[in-house]
């Protein structure tokens, strides 16, 4: 019950703070929400008992993409004054919505008539030293090769961000 | 607590994921559904990993790690290209991006 309560307040939070990214005005208010959305997420991770994503959520997303998002927001000086409504939405949005809650219907009617595993009474408990035990065995291949890409992204999003007459100087 | 309310916000989350990148004109608002899709397929391994048949083997909680990964890799490379494309030409609206519009 107590379990119940605690998954719909975490839901109502992630959902509200996502529509308010959708319509909200102002894009500062809106990375704002989206980081609302992040700590709903990782509080539903934590309650799901994967510590370990739920931290690492409030790590990268919270510490790292929202403050990404604001920066590249206030570098755009996309946080200006309120703009008229026709310039936040694109040229063809009211179909883009109607597409878009077409699709969440048919994924919650799919969701619905599936038969799903009705499991998950033993509470599975995964300790951090389990998981980079994990991650230095069976998965020490997909581990490198994030590293790798992530190195890449890293110096990719450098070059391509960075002034073109600095790129002369090289 | 089952599986299927957890799928359910994982839907709506996409959907709304969904609607923001397809309706908004800044680019960066586009950046930001992006990763609300992404958000929602982590929340869908983390719920299959919680009450599927084998929680011991770790495997959606290390799928839901890399992807996490592979989504911060993403947003930096894409914020990267909108700033680079805003100094280019002042702008970040995706309706005015048609330069290469036959």
């Amino acid at each position: 019950m107590m379990e119940g309560f605690i998954f719909g307040l975490l839901a109502i939070l992630t959902l509200v703070g996502a529509l308010a990214a959708a319509v909200l005005r102002n894009l500062v208010h809106c990375a704002l929400s989206l980081s609302v959305t992040f700590v709903g997420l990782a509080l539903m991770y934590l309650s799901l008992g994967a510590q370990f994503v739920g931290l690492s959520q409030i790590l990268v997303y919270i510490g790292a993409v929202a403050i990404l998002v604001v920066f590249a927001i206030l570098l755009t000086r996309g946080a200006g004054a309120l703009t008229p409504h026709r310039l936040i939405a694109a040229a063809g949005w009211r179909l883009g919505w109607i597409a878009s809650v077409a699709v969440g219907f048919v994924l919650i009617f799919a969701l619905v008539r599936s038969p799903l595993p009705a499991s998950g009474d033993q509470a599975a408990k995964v300790t951090v030293l389990q998981i980079g035990q994990a991650l230095m065995g069976p998965y020490v291949l997909p581990l490198e090769v994030v590293a790798i890409l992530l190195t890449v992204a890293l110096i990719g999003a450098v070059i391509v961000a960075m002034p073109e007459d600095q790129k002369e100087m090289r | 607590m089952t599986l299927t309310p957890y799928l359910i916000v994982a839907a709506l989350l996409f959907a709304i994921g969904l609607g923001i990148a397809l309706t908004r004109r800044n680019a960066i608002l586009v950046l930001i559904g992006i990763e609300l899709m992404l958000n929602a397929a982590n929340l869908n391994l983390i719920a299959f990993w919680r009450f599927g048949p084998h929680p011991e083997l770790m495997t959606g909680m290390l799928f839901a790690l890399f992807s996490i990964a592979v989504a911060a890799a993403e947003a930096s490379v894409g914020l990267g290209l909108v700033i680079a494309w805003y100094r280019h030409s002042k702008t970040t609206d995706l309706d005015e991006m048609a330069r290469m519009k036959g």
